[in-house]
């Protein structure tokens, strides 16, 4: 039912876009497994693995969109929750490696042996169990949004004050990570992971999979995304972000519906992010940097902020253009992003599906 | 300036070879049948050739002494002619320690020692260099003896600080004496009680190793003393490290506050969020870096007026950046501050780029001006030059800031346009130059701090990122629109950094101060000096 209901509010474009992300998520893994290599058809490995990255981010642009195009919260540490979220995927992939390591310790990971420590932290306890592993994914996440919120919330911390601070949690977890003694790999990270749920990790069916994977996670993250903000409580969502104060007066607990949305958000971002680690093969504390959740920002200002397939698309462009162009002419890369962040501030406020999708499409909108 | 110099020098020594000729001629003799002791080569009339040269005064005396310590005094057969042979391989006489550049190493036979010529030498060389005409080595000779705890140095101590007139040459002697005499067992009682209370006034590390090392037989009432004396070191050490810490703080804080205090005018004051405020302190380092090539190629007399050159032009070159972002990006969005977080944003990933690409990505080379290089010395506290004159810059700046904001024209005008916008146009000030100026001044501002910084901190395309988190924390902590509030908070976090980082560890410390405020903004989200009234509207 709740299906019927959401495919009513579906517009053309939102049709278009599951159908694309769907498509994609069945012919490329196709492409790559069953077409032979040199074919027209056929996809590479890497192709598939840059496309999987692609898919995450844009699940990660969705979530923030969830925040900053229907509730003006603009969070600059979603990559926080995103980092977070890799981390705990990560830890998995470590504890699987077991005695395959450089140091053949079959519990505690290679670091902890180069360190010198002879008991597994109470934080990795349990993480050889995916189902585990998988929960901390939304968990952790979802628990730094649900304190940083409930705190910020309650003391009406709003605007640039909010951004800033989400700024300073992401700035000082990377500090943190950065440690050894933090028993999360220092700033090697975690990485030479070899197989998850007993799949090889540099398989190829293995990518396809978490590709496809990553793929419905976009869907799942667009259907969830959706739900919320063309329900009764998107409206209230939307009315918090045109006018907080009004709609405080009103009656309604503004506080709630921002941490909600904004737990729901980080959990998504940390699905992303658990998606992400087993295909780049690396997690390490860079990932918590500022200016990678910046980054996410201008993907989803790009798409079109307050259209949730705008967030998808800017993510996937930007990062085209930054596969390209860091390839082709590395130097211009940082000058063509900068002047992405002025040049869609000044003269696309409303991003590229907010300008030019109602004339495609000739469908409202929503701001 | 060079030829002069040397005329002036040479002509100096002629006049002191004249002076010296004449007098020293007999005592000349002397210390030419003492030198020529060694050249016999046996070990008697080693000890007394030694003992006499010690007594002499004469200039090579050290030299010599040192030198047959180390093997390396030798003399020739055929003239029985004494060498020092240096630690450079120069060969020099040892009577005036010129270098002799026709004597054959080959000819020489090194004069042998054995230990207890050993021992006449070690109990020479502290009497030789405790006698030097140079305080500085009396005193440093009386510091060597300490830390070697060379009894035998006993009586050359003594002898020295009878003769010793410097204040603070005499109280390294009689430091060095106590620590020599509270291990000496031949002393009475009450010396050594003394030489405890001497150490003890002495009151650094080295003086409490040496309370703390005494040998397990000493009497129990020196024992006793010893450790009572021992705890009041520590006590006023770790006293001494307390007022370190703050100092290092207030050195941190004032690095912070400079960071900060443009944002404190572009964020505070017109409330812009400019994240290329990192850029702008970047931008007055490399200015900073320009004017000393510059100075380096064309003028090395000005180098160390570099700083004085580099501070208006970095003011320049941040402020135009600054006036030129604000006409052509910030001035669209007004009104709109995250729109302008992002946007400013990408100014600095293109500024970092730009300077990446002109200067290159490492590390460029700054130099420190002659009196901001080295460490003073405040109270047995070791504080460096740099750091002390930053503080001084940073109050320096903060005063100008306020004076101009409070007592000039200009001032007047930004605070009606920060207070009341339409009223202030509608008097007539032009509001949008009043914007322009003001974004220009907070960027000029973040250019003089970057000259600052660039004496303490790597000047490369990265270094105002390590700032611009830190100086949001401390205009938000501070309270947004307030100066005041701005030197408090970065003081207040400067020094709550320095004192956790021996508890917790630089990291960890940063980490808890990031946390703390994260935290006392969910309490305040004013920060500590929250404005009241209709400007706090927003």
């Amino acid at each position: 039912m709740i299906v019927q209901r959401l495919a009513g509010r579906l517009g053309i474009s939102e049709i278009a876009f599951i159908a694309a992300v769907a498509g994609l998520a069945v012919l490329v893994p196709l492409a790559n497994l069953t077409m032979p290599e040199g074919s027209l058809l056929h996809v590479s490995n890497a192709t598939v693995v840059l496309f999987g990255k692609w898919m995450c981010y844009a699940l990660l642009a969705l979530s923030l969109d969830l925040v900053w195009g229907y509730c003006g919260i603009l969070s600059l540490g979603h990559g926080a929750f995103f980092a977070l979220g890799g981390y705990a995927m990560g830890m998995y992939l470590m504890r699987t490696i077991g005695t395959r390591g450089v140091y053949g310790n079959a519990i505690l990971p290679d670091f902890m042996v180069f360190l010198n420590w002879k008991e597994l932290p109470y934080t990795w306890y349990f993480f050889d169990w995916f189902g585990y592993s998988a929960l901390m994914a939304m968990l952790v996440p979802g628990a730094l949004a649900f304190v940083l919120g409930w705190f910020a919330f309650r003391s009406r911390v709003t605007g640039v004050y909010l951004s800033i601070i989400t700024q300073a949690v992401t700035y000082a977890l990377q500090l943190a990570f950065f440690r050894n003694d933090m028993g999360f790999g220092g700033n090697n990270g975690l990485t030479d992971f070899k197989d998850i749920l007993g799949f090889q990790v540099q398989a190829q069916t293995t990518r396809a999979t978490l590709f496809a994977l990553s793929a419905l996670a976009l869907l799942g993250g667009f259907a969830a995304a959706k739900a919320i903000v063309s329900s009764k409580l998107g409206l209230v969502l939307i009315a918090i972000r045109d006018a907080e104060t009004r709609t405080r007066f009103i009656g309604y607990r503004v506080e709630h519906y921002k941490l909600f949305v904004f737990v729901v958000s980080a959990v998504m971002a940390g699905i992303a992010g658990a998606l992400y680690v087993p295909q780049v093969g690396i997690i390490n504390p860079s990932e918590f940097s500022p200016a990678n959740s910046i980054e996410a920002v201008i993907w989803v200002a790009v798409g079109g902020r307050g259209t949730l397939i705008g967030a998808a698309l800017g993510a996937v462009l930007v990062n085209a253009a930054k596969t390209w162009l860091t390839a082709a002419i590395p130097t211009v890369w940082l000058f063509a992003l900068g002047a992405l962040f002025i040049l869609v501030t000044l003269f696309l406020p409303r991003g590229i599906v907010g300008t030019f999708g109602s004339k495609l499409f000739g469908h409202r909108w929503s701001k | 300036m060079k030829k002069l110099s040397l005329a002036i020098a040479s002509l100096l020594l002629v006049l002191a070879a004249l002076l010296t000729v004449p007098a020293g001629s007999a005592f000349a003799q002397t210390i030419e049948e003492t030198i020529a002791k060694f050249a016999t080569d046996r070990f008697p009339d080693t000890t007394r050739g030694v003992e006499e040269i010690t007594r002499s005064g004469h200039p090579t005396a050290l030299a010599i002494v040192e030198a047959l310590g180390d093997n390396r005094l030798a003399y020739r057969r055929a003239d029985r002619r004494v060498f020092v042979i240096g630690t450079d391989d120069k060969i020099r006489s040892a009577e005036t320690g010129a270098v002799e550049t026709d004597v054959d190493i080959d000819d020489l036979r090194r004069v042998r020692i054995n230990n207890p010529i050993r021992q006449t030498i070690a109990a020479a060389l502290g009497a030789l260099r405790l006698g030097s005409s140079d305080p500085g080595q009396r005193r440093a000779a009386a510091e060597a003896i300490m830390q070697a705890r060379e009894a035998d140095q006993a009586p050359a101590l003594e002898a020295a600080l009878g003769r010793e007139k410097d204040a603070r040459v005499a109280t390294a002697i009689t430091q060095a004496l106590a620590a020599l005499r509270i291990v000496d067992t031949k002393q009475p009682e009450s010396v050594r009680l003394a030489a405890i209370d001497t150490l003890a006034d002495r009151g650094d590390r080295e003086a409490l190793v040496m309370l703390r090392s005494l040998p397990a037989d000493a009497p129990a009432a020196i024992k006793q003393r010893a450790e009572r004396a021992a705890a009041g070191v520590e006590r006023h050490l770790s006293i001494l490290s307390g007022v370190q810490n703050i100092f290092f703080g207030l050195s941190l804080g004032s690095v912070l506050l400079l960071a900060a205090i443009g944002l404190a005018i572009t964020f505070g004051v017109m409330g812009i969020i400019n994240m290329a405020h990192g850029e702008m302190v970047m931008l007055g380092a490399y200015t900073t870096f320009i004017v000393q090539e510059f100075l380096r190629a064309n003028a090395p007399g000005l180098f160390d007026w570099s700083l004085l050159f580099a501070l208006p032009l970095a003011f320049l070159v941040s402020g135009g950046v600054g006036i030129a972002i604000e006409r052509t990006v910030i001035r669209f969005l007004y009104g709109r501050p995250l729109e302008t977080l992002l946007a400013t944003w990408g100014v600095s990933l293109a500024l970092q780029q730009a300077v990446r690409t002109i200067f290159g990505s490492s590390n460029r080379e700054v130099g420190n001006p002659a009196f901001m290089t080295g460490s003073f010395d405040l109270f047995g506290i070791a504080l460096t030059w740099s750091r002390l004159w930053i503080v001084v810059f940073t109050v320096v700046v903060f005063a100008c800031l306020l004076f101009v904001i409070r007592y000039t024209d200009y001032g007047l005008r930004m605070r009606a346009v920060v207070q009341n916008r339409a009223m202030a146009g509608s008097v007539g000030i032009r509001t949008n130059w009043i914007d322009a100026l003001t974004f220009g001044l907070g960027s000029g501002i973040a250019g003089i701090a970057g000259v600052a910084l660039s004496q303490i901190d790597n000047v490369s395309p990265n270094l105002g990122q390590g700032y611009i988190i830190d100086s949001f924390m401390v205009v938000v902590f501070g309270g947004v629109g307030s100066l005041w509030g701005t030197l408090v908070a970065a003081l207040t976090l400067g020094i709550a950094n320095k004192l956790l980082e021996p508890l917790a560890g630089a990291v960890l410390g940063k980490i808890l101060i990031l946390v703390f405020i994260i935290l006392f903004i969910q309490k305040r989200p004013r920060g500590l000096f929250a404005q009241k009234g209709r400007t706090a509207e927003s």
